[in-house]
């Protein structure tokens, strides 16, 4: 096999051989397959776009019976009334974003601190192995943590974690009925173990992985020369995190925590397991509630009916719409951020 | 020489040729399916391995739930289709479809709450559907104490563990809510997916049980053999003749014997808050849907003689997983039922 310096296919440099090949002939055989190639690549992206389009276009057409029916309470309703027919989508719309929130809230300093640990603390011949680690974490199955979720974190919540955030933070009361907590509704109500809450909590420890791990390469893509320059003029270890570290890599550190959220966004059979499966629309963050993936996972079986069937795949879309929101919010960070740094 | 080999080859070939016609002209092994309802499932594929032991016939069932089943049947997709809730009148005369019950289960009430053992605790249906509506909160309302006596029972809040999906043994669960309190009546109805007041969902019977035996304080419901295999405290109930009973395999035959099934056209009634002084009030079978002029006369035979045969005999195997046979008279209406309503 010849290396040539131009993209030529394998087919016809075995069909030419070298040295006859006069470099007219060539050349035209060349831009022919550079063309053939760029189409070639093209057709690639443009597959792409096609399931993309092709996805969101097959939800939005399955849904168009519940979406028409409804309009614009669709998205505004609390109301998932199966007998009544009444869909309204706002319960797992809040579920999901709620639930990716607490998720990202959580996933992303211990991620930092991950990555942080693995680049410049940890010694020499632990990083490996704990690199190794994250990325077999990565690739765990949603399923196993959803059992680990319910058979092991549940019960560690309804036990200890939430019965302290009650107490402390929301509504709790001593035995003669005085207020020992905060009285915020967000920690108040049972501790009955699932919820939102505990969801947003398994969910950052899937996509902890995730995240960590891209931090980690793009941490280790910053020069030597900078970092040791910031040591040695006496900056802290944080100092260069923060100063140095961070603002070379920002770009790719956003990208990869938008990752997560998108994963964070969609994620099912974890979900379903720990986030309690309820219609009900609650202020604490204790209570049940359910998100998207997870409704449609439970009642799309079972569905009973055309109008319920249509509601569950207009929610597949709004699931679409949901993600596409989320990251385009994250590109306009991103351009704002190049901005300001632009402008400096 | 090499002639007389090949000839003989020949002659080989053809022998096992004319052995393998025979052969297949003699077993004539049909294959017939069915689909719907995850209740019956484990007793229709023991049936199915028994039966295929007995006549070599194949019967495949896929447990895909009862809305999935008549979906199926309704499109002529499968042999027979499997519901846990039976066909409104006008659908059956619409499609040209019958239906008949299969076989009798029973749905319990169960308990998390410590010091509570299983048959232990109490329940009356009105009570039951106070506790599912949310108006009773916490294990010591007086109105449980009330039943109780002598029982011991903890000031903490009720967790309500329902459904997730849709299914049939939340429709017999809500019927019987309905048929013996108002306010569930009109204000939740039932359903396959009603819409739950209050409490948290859990995917399967086996979401539920394992919620149940894994958070305190909770109550649910699932099919008398799941509370079984995981050693749940299963409740009394008090039926519609003012006794107290424990589930169990006679109070669920008794429920079916008493049931007015003479003037149910298509068998079209549901068995739950059943008058007799034995019968478990929340009792439920699931109906084999079938067309009433078979669209593949040979398949829809040897599902007959599936029926017949499983109806008969088969009802042994239905005890050992905690179903419960049909009484005889009820199995005699249902072959009068074949006789006068399909044509085979």
């Amino acid at each position: 096999m010849t290396i040539s310096p131009e993209p030529t296919s394998a087919a016809s440099t075995a069909a030419s051989p070298i040295g006859v090949r006069s470099v007219d002939v060539g050349s035209g055989r060349d831009a022919r397959n550079d063309a053939l190639f760029r189409r070639a690549m093209f057709a690639c992206a443009l597959l792409v776009l096609l399931a993309l389009a092709g996805a969101a276009g097959a939800t939005l057409w399955g849904g168009r019976q519940a979406l028409g029916t409804f309009g614009w309470h669709f998205f505004t309703s609390t109301t998932w009334d199966v007998n009544a027919g009444q869909f309204g989508a706002l319960v797992p719309i809040i579920g999901t974003l709620v639930t990716a929130l607490i998720a990202i809230l959580v996933a992303v300093p211990v991620s930092f601190g991950i990555a942080m640990f693995l680049t410049d603390v940890a010694p020499q011949w632990m990083r490996a192995p704990i690199g190794t680690a994250i990325e077999l974490l990565a690739g765990i199955p949603s399923i196993i943590y959803g059992m680990w979720g319910f058979f092991v974190f549940v019960p560690i919540m309804s036990t200890y974690i939430q019965p302290w955030l009650i107490a402390h933070l929301g509504d709790g009361t001593d035995d003669a009925g005085k207020a020992t907590g905060l009285g915020l509704s967000v920690f108040s109500g049972a501790p009955i173990g699932v919820g939102i809450f505990t969801a947003g909590i398994v969910l950052a420890v899937m996509i902890i992985p995730f995240i960590s791990s891209v931090m980690r390469e793009v941490f280790l893509t910053v020069p030597t020369r900078l970092k040791e320059s910031a040591y040695a003029l006496g900056s802290t270890r944080w100092e260069v995190l923060w100063d140095i570290v961070l603002p070379y890599t920002r770009t790719a550190v956003i990208g990869g925590v938008f990752l997560g959220l998108g994963r964070a966004l969609g994620e099912t059979m974890a979900v379903t397991f720990v986030i309690g499966n309820s219609h009900d629309l609650s202020a604490s963050l204790m209570m049940p509630g359910t998100s998207i993936a997870a409704t449609i996972a439970n009642e799309f079986n079972e569905a009973s009916g055309d109008l319920h069937r249509s509601a569950l795949i207009a929610l597949a879309f709004v699931l679409f719409l949901v993600t596409f929101v989320v990251l385009a919010i994250a590109k306009l960070m991103l351009r704002q951020l190049a901005k300001r740094e632009g402008g400096k | 020489m090499l002639k007389s080999i090949t000839s003989k080859t020949n002659k080989i070939r053809m022998t096992t040729l004319a052995i393998a016609a025979l052969l297949a002209t003699g077993a004539q092994a049909a294959s017939i399916t069915g689909a719907g309802s995850s209740f019956v499932y484990p007793v229709l594929s023991k049936w199915s391995a028994a039966f295929h032991d007995k006549t070599g016939n194949e019967v495949n069932y896929q447990s895909i739930g009862s809305g999935g089943g008549i979906a199926q049947i309704k499109a002529a997709t499968v042999d027979f289709g499997a519901s846990d809730a039976p066909l409104k009148a006008e659908d059956l005369k619409h499609f040209g479809l019958g239906q008949f019950p299969s076989v009798v289960g029973g749905i319990v009430p169960i308990v998390h709450v410590a010091g509570v053992k299983p048959g232990q605790l109490r329940l009356t249906g009105n009570v039951l559907a106070e506790i599912y509506l949310g108006n009773i909160k916490t294990w010591n309302d007086p109105q449980i104490a009330q039943l109780n006596p002598g029982l011991a029972l903890p000031a903490t809040q009720i967790t309500v563990v329902h459904r997730a999906d849709g299914s049939g043994t939340s429709f017999n669960f809500t019927s019987y809510l309905s048929k013996v309190n108002k306010n569930w009546q009109s204000k939740v109805g039932f359903s396959t997916s009603p819409s739950w007041p209050a409490g948290i969902g859990g995917k399967g019977n086996d979401g539920v049980a394992a919620f149940v035996r894994q958070a305190n304080n909770t109550i649910g419901y699932v099919e008398y053999a799941y509370a079984l295999q995981n050693h749940l405290s299963y409740t009394q109930l008090q039926n519609a003749s003012g006794n107290w009973l424990q589930p169990g395999a006679d109070a669920f035959a008794a429920a079916a014997a008493t049931a007015d099934w003479k003037s149910a056209k298509d068998f079209n009634l549901i068995m739950t808050n059943a008058p007799g002084p034995q019968a478990w009030p929340i009792t439920a079978t699931t109906w084999i849907i079938m067309y009433k002029k078979p669209k593949n006369a040979a398949n829809s035979k040897v599902a007959f003689d599936f029926f017949k045969w499983s109806l008969e005999q088969g009802q042994s195997q239905a005890e050992q997983l905690a179903y419960v046979p049909l009484p005889p008279a009820l199995v005699a209406q249902i072959e009068a039922y074949w006789k006068s309503d399909f044509k085979n």
